[in-house]
């Protein structure tokens, strides 16, 4: 296979010469670099700003439940009533926010532009090893956001089970709306997204194994390769058994089975199921559900490793911790789904055994940290907008990472399993952190994706004010969930118990609004430097690795000549002996120059 | 009203933003590389750094003094609450330091090595030593906890052991869309069989119990849950429908009902309603709440509710189930073994009650 392909994009004619038409170059496109645009365009910008609108219409209903709200009315039609909005429609948008946030924006759209973008250009490969599979996933996940969207526009409205969508509620339709024709779309855009999302993870795995170029061993791969290979691995291994779980229970609710339930009684009958349990689907779903999160961090983590060794003018600190800390992240978040289960009713053992394994991953992430800061000790930093939304990311990772300690010790999770505290601690952790990573990402790669630069100060004005809405949300929502607010409640206000936790709930809703609306500063800064930016330079942010030894206008095959070799790791900067303080991984070592031995 | 004062408001948000847009447009001058950070941008950029880390602390302290009070904390209601509450308070202590010192790392690093033209970084790519230090470190802290953790874990979760020499009372928890029903196992302390299958709702048989068993005839079945003082408690959770957890936070207690499975959790109430109504800190709480109801009478008075708050004990169902997730509570009533006596024996027994 790597033969062939090899063989294939190394045929200069082939390459060269053959005529594109609009459909083959925009549309169905095989070239990595247009996939990443699409993926980008798709999955960040329109299910981001569709997710974002959500989450805003749900913090509106908690801050101010049952008011009546021109947006609902505009927004959500029937299910609000004279503009106020109907339960059920609440424990909608709560299910397709998670969704499509989690999948298609930070799984399908993170993975899918910088995986596709980056792998390629920075091993120094034509392209991917197949285009064509690449392309079938792109439109896979197209099709997945389009069945998923049009959920929205069924009669009874979409999936409303929550995104974990645990049976029985997810399986009966009796039992509420959301769970008969919008739980259909949500399994069936499902399984086209897990198809899309394998046939793209084994492309990527496929090409860091075998397209390399000559030079580009394993240790002198960059970390964002590192962290987008781990994380296709990962995705193979979960995916399919969340595609399984997804399958189970489309036969449960279609055809009678009686995987997932049993002893049910619901409006006044007692239905045939026999012999199921509700608690082996939480395992399916959570043995895809932990390594999941990770597949959303990790490739945030690998961006920023790249953003901050660049902008620190720095090598990274502990290459070989870094990739062993990912290897030992990747194998052990395979082994700690229990954590979202300690009182779902397994054995009280199993949660001990959860305990134990959860309470190690916290090891690597914290190497990780103290990395990223020695990185910045004593460097020469460079304030672009992609460093402060990697620095960020640090930061809120931590944040969020700490409360995971309390999270994931079986005696404590008891009081706080399932309130807000859950709510701040994902969100920091993996929503924040891994959104950083994707506006790092677009602002570093835009030169190399439009050949236009960004604006700098619409940059770090979206930065700051993100940075603080994101703390202004998620920092309070902690002590609301210790004072034991259930998380996915429509409204607060039928008992008193919660009364003293109103305010600080409108106060979260504005920093929330605030916070959505900056993304517009970004959205325009995005498009209009699509078509006004400054023309780049080949190489703005002088970095050392690959993709910028590529000519601003794309190419099919990514280099005019023959691949360029590789000499050196990817962060020799500031390195003594050369007058630059970057030295590409294409420059050969000088005469008598060590190279580094990680 | 506030939604179209919040409209006014994002309105104005977004004119200043799209003015603010339009003068940072019209600043861009010069090449490409304008669009890279200059000495300029790390300066402002490394102060703000500092202005941040400033932010991230005043935001932990103004949230410790304005929400200091809401966490359960202290004033558990249950036996094994302390021992909880205690390993909270630890572990918050912890990832406190941990936060407080590595946020300042971070951000002061950024701070004091922002970028000069003609600088250059030292070139510093491993050290061992290091990576030993912080490998070890955690695997030290997080070993402590996860011991105290487990320890503690097994004591609340091993309900046999607990709870075998000390002849806890058992009562059932039985969830459906969307309220709470509870069963006590009457005089033999043993449950009556049961089963959805059962039940028969012409013959008010509600929960599906077996009207064969001789055990179920003294089960009782009431809509609020009434615990002796002192006593051990095993619960038994059953759902009829869909998942629903059995979220009791005062005391420290939670478990998911699965349908078609019977889970369990067990503990021991320590502190009667009465008695917590005149815990000091639950006084404050109260009368917080209570002012902050006066402020929103209007509201919660159009809503048929009564505008002062007493304190109760609650149950609350803490796993979406469904449109009335949000509504499917019970109240909890913790009382001296002879109120619970009295209140029992007015209860109807399941072999009466049937139609
Ligand atoms: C320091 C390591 C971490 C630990 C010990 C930890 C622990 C936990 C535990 C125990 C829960 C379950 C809480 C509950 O439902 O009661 C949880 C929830 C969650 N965590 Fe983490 N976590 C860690 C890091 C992460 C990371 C890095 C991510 C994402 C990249 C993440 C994402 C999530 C998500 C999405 C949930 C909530 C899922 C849901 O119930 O809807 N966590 N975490
Ligand atoms: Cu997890
Ligand atoms: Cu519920």
């Amino acid at each position: 296979m790597g033969a062939t392909a090899e063989a294939h994009l190394h045929d200069d004619h082939e390459v060269h010469h053959h005529k594109e038409t609009f459909v083959t170059k925009y549309i169905f496109s095989q070239d990595h670099k247009m996939i990443a645009k699409q993926y980008l365009i798709t999955g960040v910008l329109v299910m981001g700003i569709i997710g974002i609108f959500m989450s805003l219409m749900i913090r509106m209903q908690i801050a101010w439940p049952e008011q009546p709200n021109v947006l609902f009315e505009t927004f959500l039609g029937k299910w609000a009533p004279g503009g106020v909005m109907d339960a059920d429609i609440y424990l909608a948008l709560v299910t397709i926010h998670g969704t499509l946030m989690v999948f298609f924006v930070l799984t399908a759209g993170l993975s899918g532009t910088f995986s596709n973008l980056l792998i390629p250009l920075q091993i120094g490969a034509r392209d991917m090893a197949s285009g064509f599979l690449n392309m079938i996933s792109y439109w896979l996940f197209f099709i997945s956001c389009v069945v998923m969207i049009a959920s929205f526009f069924v009669e009874m409205g979409p999936a409303a089970a929550g995104w974990t969508i645990y049976p029985p509620l997810s399986a009966l339709e009796m039992a509420q709306p959301g769970s008969g024709l919008g739980m259909t779309l949500w399994l069936v855009s499902m399984a086209i997204f897990i198809a899309s999302s394998l046939l793209g993870s084994l492309n990527y795995i496929v090409t860091v194994i075998n397209l390399r170029t000559k030079g580009m061993s394993m240790t002198r791969l960059p970390l964002t390769i590192w962290a987008f290979f781990v994380t296709a691995v990962i995705g193979v291994i979960s995916f399919p058994v969340l595609l399984s779980a997804a399958l189970l229970l489309i036969m449960d609710r279609s055809f009678g089975t009686s995987f997932f339930l049993s002893d049910i009684f619901i409006q006044g009958e007692v239905l045939h199921y026999q012999g199921g349990s509700p608690v082996l689907f939480e395992h399916l779903f959570w043995f895809l559900g932990h390594p999941e999160v990770y597949i959303v961090l990790l490739p945030a983590l690998g961006i920023t490793s790249e953003i901050i060794a660049t902008n620190s003018r720095k090598p990274i600190f502990g290459y070989r911790a870094m990739v062993a800390s990912i290897l030992a992240i990747a194998f052990l978040s395979t082994i700690v789904w229990g954590h979202h289960m300690f009182i779902s009713g397994m054995n009280p053992f199993l949660g001990s055994v959860f305990t134990f394994t959860t309470l190690l991953i916290a090891i690597p992430s914290a190497v990780k940290a103290f990395n990223y800061i020695t990185t910045l000790w004593k460097g020469n930093l460079q304030m672009n907008p992609a460093m402060l939304f990697s620095i960020g990311l640090v930061s809120t990772f931590i944040t969020g990472g700490l409360t995971g300690i309390i999270l994931g010790d079986s005696a404590l999770d008891i009081n706080v399993h399932d309130t807000y505290f859950v709510v701040a601690h994902f969100h920091l952790v993996m929503g924040i952190s891994a959104l950083y990573g994707v506006f790092a990402g677009i602002y570093h790669w835009f030169p190399r994706m439009y050949g236009r630069m960004m604006n700098k100060n619409l940059g770090y004005l979206h930065f700051w004010v993100t940075a603080i809405c994101a703390y202004g949300v998620f920092f309070p929502m902690h002590f609301i969930g210790m004072a034991g607010l259930p998380r996915r409640y429509y409204t607060n206000s039928n008992f008193p118990l919660f009364d003293d936790t109103t305010n600080t709930q409108a106060v979260i809703t504005m920093f929330a609004i605030i916070g959505g609306t900056i993304q517009l500063v970004f959205l325009y800064n995005f498009i209009h430097s699509v078509f006004y930016g400054k023309k780049a330079e080949q190489n703005p942010w002088r970095s050392n690795t690959l993709e910028w030894t590529a000519p601003v206008e794309h190419i099919h095959g990514n280099w005019p000549g023959a691949l360029p070799t590789v000499y050196r790791w990817s962060y020799d900067y500031s390195k003594p002996g050369h007058d630059e303080d970057f030295v590409p991984q294409n420059v050969p070592l000088k005469e008598g120059e060590e190279e580094l031995q990680h | 009203m506030t939604t179209l004062l919040i409209f006014v408001i994002v309105l104005f948000v977004a004119i200043a933003l799209w003015q603010m847009v339009k003068i940072f447009d019209l600043a861009q001058v010069g090449g490409p590389s304008s669009q890279v950070a200059d000495d300029k941008d790390n300066r402002i950029n490394g102060y703000l750094m500092i202005g941040f880390l400033i932010f991230i602390y005043a935001i932990t302290i103004l949230s410790f003094y304005y929400l200091g009070d809401l966490p359960l904390i202290g004033n558990s209601a249950s036996e094994h609450g302390p021992g909880i509450d205690n390993l909270m308070v630890i572990s918050m202590v912890v990832i406190f330091i941990v936060q407080i010192v590595t946020q300042f790392l971070l951000h002061y690093f950024a701070f004091k090595y922002k970028g000069e033209k003609g600088r250059k970084a030292l070139f510093y790519a491993d050290n061992n030593t290091l990576e030993a230090i912080w490998t070890i470190i955690p695997v030290i802290v997080l070993a402590g906890l996860i011991i105290y953790g487990l320890f503690t874990w097994n004591d609340i979760m091993n309900v046999t052991a607990a709870t075998d020499d000390e002849d806890p009372m058992v009562i059932e928890l039985y969830a459906q869309q969307f309220n709470w029903k509870a069963r006590y196992s009457g005089e033999d302390n043993v449950l009556g069989q049961a089963n959805v299958r059962l039940i028969d709702l012409d013959r008010a048989n509600i929960l599906g119990l077996d009207e064969a068993d001789p055990y179920a005839q003294d089960d009782v079945i009431v809509t609020e849950l009434h615990l002796p003082k002192g006593r051990p408690i095993l619960f038994k959770m059953r759902s009829q429908d869909v998942l629903h957890s059995a979220y009791m936070p005062h005391f420290r207690a939670q478990m998911n009902c699965v349908p078609g499975m019977v889970t369990q959790f067990a503990f021991t109430p320590m502190v009667t309603t009465a008695e917590m109504r005149q815990n000091p800190d639950m006084q404050d709480k109260v009368k917080n709440i209570n002012e902050i109801r006066l402020e929103n009478k209007e509201d919660i008075e159009a809503r048929g509710q009564d505008l002062v708050y007493e304190f109760d004990y609650l149950l609350l169902c803490n796993k979406i189930c469904g449109k009335s997730h949000y509504n499917m509570q019970m109240k909890i009533i913790v009382e001296e073994q002879e109120e619970f006596d009295a209140w029992m024996a007015e209860q109807t027994k399941f072999a009466a009650s049937l139609n």
